[in-house]
């Protein structure tokens, strides 16, 4: 059930905010076990607030609206006196003192946190499998991987046990993930939402944005996270439009382009290629024009990618020093071999893959050739996207090349794994907003999502199409998910 | 662009503050090679006249007066530290002997 409709349950007295949440409790613990995409459950502080809320509505206050919505939220966005853990043994005794801009929205708007998910490491990986804490797994097959790396708030919004989620999204965590588990998962323009408390990986990409089941829903979560931040000097002051209020407009006439280069693939399945095409012609129905549009450098943006934001994170993650917080090694007995020692405790296989890296394409004689490069083809990779925008409104893609690989697939090949990540990075790179939403399913029952990218800032009219295309085929999130682990 | 070699790997640990064993030396050897071999498909891509972009959208810089407030989180910060002496954060000794 979508937001709008448990506020609608929750308004006529038909389920109370306490009933909710013992509800997703009582499913968390019915399948979380086999999932684990819970870090942790925070029952105690859930039931709480579904007390209050049902308090103040027995008392007829008027209420905010998304109060008593049991959301779930990605383990690196700091939540105050809750762990935020990175999925990191570095972080694995961290409690943050101060809240994220993005939560507080939401638990100022009656949100009720539910519990911490599961990310890979520090969100770096495309599976969750390089948590430190135990992989998660996919809810309509348990043994593929739920993507990454916000694989846990995916995972936790298609099985039922959350009605929404947050997660965050530097070269795709958010939408890959939710096309791998049949869900809507939207990656706002960089700088719509305010990224204070966000753990930081790569700065010049990072951007938080929600799961839910629906497009409606991912609307209204939007409108509530997006907009001015005087903490994040990145965040834009521009005013957020009514997102839900344009949902039904028609498309007709709207211009979608079909991006050449993702469809020539050589690792596309054909399974997911046929599904999103399929797609565009139910588009072509509501009246929007499809026009092939080419971008002769989207492809480069996974090599762009490997190489700005591992530099971006060996950067960021040089904070982590055994001092001040987080993990430190009691083997040694000065300074600088206590650090050293932390840092090679504390971090997991991944993520001293992407501090070498990083190092590396930054140390003298080699940031030219790397670093500065890869900005520059970065450049070229916006100034496709920019023409493509003179000639259509929105983009489709698939989100990703493949459904939900096998867990191990690509564990002992970083470069395959990176792969994952080809069609969700440029958007990541040109700061362009994106979505993505089940479109189908292939013959081993796994879902199918296709990727809508818009230009900066344009949200509203993403989101648009996608609710046009979802009353078109029918909400496809989530409903049998769950049920084959039962 | 060059060839990575295990030396490299050990100096860039070493930058990094990373401590790494034969066997991982030679690991991330070979994946840095594949990984960065791999960015070497942007040899051909002529960047001759093109700025980088440093930031997807373009964004000013925002200053906000200059003022004194009190910061609500000592506490909670010092408690953080993995071993902390009153309102000091303790570390190891920083001169070798």
């Amino acid at each position: 059930m979508s937001i709008a409709e448990w506020r609608q349950q929750l308004k006529l007295g038909k389920v109370s905010s306490l009933e909710l949440v013992e509800e997703k409790l009582a499913r968390i613990k019915k399948v979380d076990g086999k999932l684990h995409a819970f870090l942790e459950v925070t029952s105690d502080r859930a039931r709480a607030d579904a007390k209050r809320i049902d308090e103040a509505r027995a008392k007829g206050q008027e209420l905010p609206p998304l109060a008593g919505i049991p959301f779930a939220i990605k383990d690196n966005l700091c939540t105050k006196g809750v762990l935020t853990t990175c999925s990191s043994k570095m972080l694995e005794q961290f409690v943050p003192p101060y809240e994220s801009t993005v939560t507080e929205r939401l638990w100022n708007s009656g949100a009720v946190l539910l519990g911490k998910t599961n990310l890979d490491e520090f969100a770096m990986g495309s599976s969750t499998e390089t948590s430190a804490f135990g992989a998660t797994a996919n809810p309509w097959n348990l043994a593929r991987v739920p993507g990454g790396s916000s694989g846990g708030s995916a995972a936790a919004v298609a099985s039922g046990e959350c009605i929404a989620s947050l997660g965050s999204d530097t070269g795709g965590s958010i939408r890959q993930p939710a096309s791998f588990c049949g869900v809507v998962g939207l990656k706002p323009t960089y700088g719509r939402v305010s990224r204070w408390g966000l753990v930081a990986f790569a700065s010049s990409l990072d951007q938080v944005g929600p799961f839910t089941t629906t497009v409606a829903d991912s609307a209204e979560i939007l409108q509530v996270i997006a907009g001015r931040d005087s903490r994040d000097s990145t965040c834009l002051e521009v005013a957020v439009p009514n997102y839900s209020e344009t949902l039904n407009n028609s498309i007709s006439g709207m211009r979608v382009g079909l991006i050449k280069e993702c469809f020539e693939q050589n690792g596309l399945s054909d399974e997911v290629k046929k599904s999103v095409l399929e797609s565009a012609q139910k588009l072509q129905l509501l009246g929007a024009e499809l026009k092939e549009v080419s971008c002769p450098r989207f492809n480069d943006g996974i090599a762009t990618y490997y190489v700005i934001a591992p530099s971006e994170a060996s950067a960021n993650l040089a904070r982590y020093d055994g001092v001040k917080y987080g993990y430190r090694s009691m083997s040694t007995d000065n300074l600088s071999s206590m650090t050293t020692a932390s840092r090679t405790e504390g971090f997991g296989s991944e993520v001293k893959r992407r501090i070498l890296v990083g190092t590396y394409a930054l140390s003298a004689g080699y940031v030219d050739a790397y670093y500065k490069k890869a900005q520059k083809v970065r450049t070229l990779i916006r100034n496709d996207f920019d023409n493509a925008f003179k000639q259509v409104d929105v983009l489709l893609t698939p989100t990703a090349p493949t459904t939900a690989f096998k867990v191990g697939t690509h564990s002992a090949d970083p470069v395959s794994m990176y792969l994952s990540d080809l069609l969700t990075i440029p958007a990541n790179l040109a700061g362009l907003p994106a979505i993505s939403l089940p479109c189908g399913f292939d013959e081993a029952g796994l879902p199918i999502g296709m990727q809508l990218i818009g230009n900066v800032l344009e949200e509203s009219r993403l989101l648009n199409v996608a609710h046009q295309y979802e009353l078109e085929a029918g909400v496809m999130s989530g409903s049998p998910a769950g049920e084959l682990i039962v | 662009m060059s060839h990575i070699t295990s030396d490299d790997v050990r100096k860039v640990a070493k930058l990094a503050r990373l401590k790494l064993d034969q066997e991982e030396v030679e690991k991330y050897t070979n994946q840095l090679e594949q990984i960065l071999g791999y960015f070497e498909h942007l040899e051909d891509v002529d960047t001759s006249n093109v700025d980088p972009t440093t930031r997807a959208v373009e964004v000013v810089n925002r200053v906000r007066t200059d003022t004194v407030k009190t910061s609500q989180f000592r506490e909670d910060l010092l408690d953080q530290a993995p071993h902390r002496e009153g309102d000091f954060y303790r570390v190891p000794k920083i001169l070798s002997d």
